[in-house]
């Protein structure tokens, strides 16, 4: 999500080493007449005005293609200052200015969170920034919000919650309501929009103009409040960890401001050498299960805002050399990872293996994209797993651990020394804390600790469970986590000793036979 | 500083740190717990029926060898019998000295060994004869394509050969995880599909194949070799270095070590992915030249022949294998070349 700090260094721009001799008289390989200014696939030069062209073509052609995004439909765009998202920011202006029959025709808003104080960054720095961001904001004229990381300390338990909407919308419905959106805007008849599953789309002109919503959740951060997120991410002990809570706690905060201001969508700006180094790195983290999720067009996960990447289809090159050449205003912004060296986190890892790849082989990126589109978003055939299974109380995907003692990567690692498991009592293997959880001596907490920490541990998925074994202490986590995560494990406790009293439907059993 | 005690036995001195765990343990308590759960796998995962006859893939290197001696501790208990297959490729000054290994390891356990050979079974070609003749396509050799692919078939034949009923290797979990990555970065989606599981069951005809070691990572099985002191050969095949695993190699020792439980996290996700009914592979018929197993109407390894023996060899290998005569009766039978060179 967020493209600060992207590290682009191996791709070698215009003009690659063989001849630049025949630049004067090369021409423009679509229009021929041009003269070109960037060359994006070997030896295909554009010319400025076709490559914007192709640019907006295909970012048109995404959302085209898809049809998820209604008419009037109010849509937040997530961004960070960096590259890829402000490449978007200007693509949604852009479409929206346009007086022409392709106009785009959403309702955007704009958020940007602040992730300063888990960068350790000091308050000057952070208001000089912000400052940046207010300036670039208030000259796009759309509605925006700016969040500090803080604010988690501050979500309701419900951002944790999945809430489902009505079924799923097919073409046909898209088809009515793009009817319904253009007899409603010349103004001949209103009822087509009452089949428009797109929420009302009347209201959205209050909010249209100027940021006077942003104030609520844009009050700074207490000094307290910094203090505690910096403590938090100080004692998390990897980097990889790290990055994978900060991207948590800011997927949490964007939805929280999506759903508090009635936005149904949220666009983010990952582009396509993003999300295949994101693919890649998911999967060494054990998000194999989510890849869909994770890098899809679209990420239905939340339920009633669904998230959206409009920017899949570029690659960082082509965004780097839009920006460039059309002067996209950005914010640069160090992050988690600045300075870091290369090894110090599997991200990092992930990232430098696949642009140096890339630079090798050009068809990387592409290969490994293309595999992804290929990814289904259900569970594998063959695991069983029944529809009203739990979901990850952070990433909010379908819990993906197989149980435990089976002959899977994950029984291997809860199996504690099988030798001496001989008779294996249910009790036995509860009380149990997982022998990965933390080496000898690492809690040495109280009792109270450990349970909570079993109790947060058993309700995440298989990829999360790896990150927070890296956390030292739960305490630390911002109140909505721990407030569910126990509300969650009593409602557990209550339903399992009603159990014997509950009928089920013995669908499981064909799935284990 | 002494080391501390066996967090196990609380008896002995703890010799090493599991990776896995970080539990300190001495050498006899690590060796039993490796081995209970490679036994675990195999009862969970109900890889080896009792009475099975199980051809043990065997190079020489750590994993078989460290496979084979786990194997025949747990034989008694699994109600399995083991024999040895070993696949000399024909590499001249590599698998030599590795196949010594393997006839020293299986002299020292009673375990029968069976040796088949490239040249044997494939019309005379042998790897270096391969080389040879791929040297010339420009391109880089895929030394490693052909001889993944014919030492599936050879090991095949072999088991068949002593009449196994099942077929196990010792990949583990490192190349596992390698694999995987592989498979994404050469957007083989067949390959995912498939792959994740502990083996195949044995469909269309083939003997059922498992790896037992799956979920022991490299580290722990070179331990248990250590531990064991087991006697096995180490060298790299003198082709390997050509390999696009080595990039898939490099990143994960890496990744490793910023974090220690990378390797069984991608064996997981492989686990897991779940990839679109198109992107499955057509369930497999039979090769329409030898009858093995094949996803098209030549299975690999005839394909990959077909194309050495018309001087074309790279004609199976990546798209299209355009201008392969599938089906059709091989037209032509050329000699193979240079395996004559030798004799005078």
């Amino acid at each position: 999500m967020c493209q600060v700090g992207e590290d682009y260094g191996e791709q070698v721009p215009v003009g690659p080493p063989p001849p630049p001799l025949q630049s004067r008289e090369q021409k423009c390989v679509k229009c021929q007449e041009g003269v070109p200014v960037v060359v994006i696939r070997a030896g295909d030069a554009f010319c400025r005005d076709c490559f914007k062209a192709y640019y907006v073509h295909k970012f048109r052609a995404v959302l085209g293609k898809n049809r998820i995004i209604f008419p009037g439909e109010k849509v937040l765009l997530a961004w960070s200052g960096g590259l890829s998202s402000s490449s978007m920011l200007w693509q949604v202006l852009e479409g929206l200015s346009r007086s022409s029959a392709k106009q785009l025709r959403f309702m955007p808003g704009v958020v940007y969170v602040d992730e300063g104080a888990a960068c350790g960054r000091s308050p000057e720095d952070r208001a000089e920034t912000l400052a940046e961001v207010r300036s670039i904001l208030q000259s796009a004229g759309l509605p925006w919000y700016s969040v500090s990381l803080e604010k988690v300390f501050s979500l309701p338990q419900s951002v944790l919650r999945y809430f489902s909407q009505e079924p799923a919308t097919g073409k046909s419905t898209y088809k009515e309501a793009v009817d319904g959106f253009i007899r409603q805007q010349q103004g001949l008849g209103t009822q087509g929009t009452e089949d428009s599953p797109s929420p009302n789309p009347g209201e959205e002109q209050l909010s249209w103009h100027g940021p006077q919503d942003a104030q609520s959740l844009a009050e700074p951060p207490t000094a307290a409040q910094t203090e505690a997120v910096s403590r938090l991410f100080h004692s998390v002990r990897t980097l990889t960890a790290k990055e994978e809570l900060l991207h948590t706690f800011r997927t949490h905060l964007i939805l929280h401001v999506a759903r508090t201001h009635g936005y149904s969508k949220v666009m983010t700006g990952d582009s396509c050498t993003r999300l295949a180094i994101k693919l890649l790195t998911n999967l060494a983290l054990g998000r194999g299960a989510f890849l869909a999720w994770d890098t899809g067009f679209a990420d239905e996960r939340h339920g009633d805002v669904v998230v959206v990447r409009p920017m899949r289809e570029h690659t960082l090159k082509e965004v780097a050399f839009y920006n460039h050449l059309f002067a996209v205003p950005t914010v640069v912004t160090p992050t988690l990872d600045t300075k870091a060296p290369e090894k110090a986190s599997i991200h990092r890892l992930m990232e430098t293996f696949v642009l140096r790849l890339q630079a090798q082989f050009p068809s990387t990126v592409s290969t490994v994209y293309r595999t992804s589109e290929k990814l289904i978003k259900a569970p594998r055939a063959g695991r069983a797993t029944s529809p009203s299974r739990p979901r990850c109380l952070l990433c909010l995907c379908t819990l993906d651990v197989d149980s435990e003692d089976s002959a899977t990567a994950f029984g291997a690692q809860t199996t504690i020394a099988p030798s001496r498991r001989q008779p294996p009592t249910p009790q036995a293997q509860a009380e149990e804390p997982p022998v990965t959880c933390c080496s000898p001596g690492c809690g040495a907490g109280s009792a109270e600790r450990e349970d909570l920490r079993a109790s947060v541990i058993e309700q995440l998925c298989y990829g999360c469970r790896v990150n927070t074994k890296d956390l030292p202490s739960l305490e630390p986590l911002p109140p909505y986590v721990l407030t569910e995560a126990q509300l969650r494990g009593h409602r557990a406790r209550v339903t399992q000793e009603i159990q014997e009293f509950l009928m089920e439907d013995s669908e499981d059993e064909v799935d284990t036979a | 500083m002494p080391a501390p005690p066996c967090a196990v036995c609380h008896a002995a001195r703890a010799a090493l740190r599991r990776p896995r765990s970080g539990q300190a343990l001495c050498g006899p308590c690590f060796c039993a717990a490796f081995e209970a759960e490679v036994l675990h796998t195999v009862l969970a995962g109900s890889l080896l029926p009792p009475g099975a006859v199980v051809a043990v893939g065997a190079s020489g290197g750590k994993d078989s060898t460290v496979l084979a001696h786990v194997l025949r501790e747990l034989a008694p208990r699994l109600g399995i019998s083991l024999q040895l297959v070993a696949v000399d490729e024909g590499i001249g000054g590599y698998r030599d000295a590795a196949l010594a290994a393997v006839r020293r390891q299986a002299a020292r356990w009673e375990l029968p060994l069976t040796v088949v050979a490239y040249a044997d079974l494939f019309g005379g070609w042998t790897m270096d004869a391969v080389a040879r003749s791929t040297a010339g396509s420009g391109r880089s050799r895929a030394c490693c394509t052909f001889c993944g692919v014919l030492r599936r078939r050879a090991l095949e034949e072999g088991a068949r050969l002593v009449r196994a009923t099942h077929i196990v290797t010792g990949h583990n979990a490192d190349d596992m995880a390698e694999t995987v990555l592989m498979n994404f970065l050469r957007g083989d989606t067949g390959r995912l599909a498939r792959g994740g599981g502990l083996g195949s069951p044995g469909e269309g005809g083939a003997l059922p194949r498992c790896r037992p070691l799956q979920l022991a990572s490299q580290k722990e099985v070179v331990l248990y070799a250590h531990f064991r002191r087991l006697d096995y050969f180490s060298e790299e095949c003198v082709y390997a270095p050509e390999a696009f695993r080595a990039h898939a190699r490099d990143l994960l020792k890496s990744l490793e070590a910023a974090r220690p439980s990378v390797v069984l996290d991608l064996v997981h996700s492989a686990e897991h992915l779940a990839l679109a009914p198109t992107a499955q592979p057509p369930p497999p018929g039979a090769c329409t030249r030898c009858g093995a197993l094949a996803s098209r109407s030549l299975c690999q390894a005839c394909a990959l022949l077909d194309g050495l023996d018309r001087g074309r060899p790279r004609l199976a290998i990546g798209k299209g294998r355009r201008g392969l005569d599938e089906g059709a009766p091989r037209a032509r039978a050329q000699p193979p070349p240079a395996a004559v060179l030798p004799d005078f």
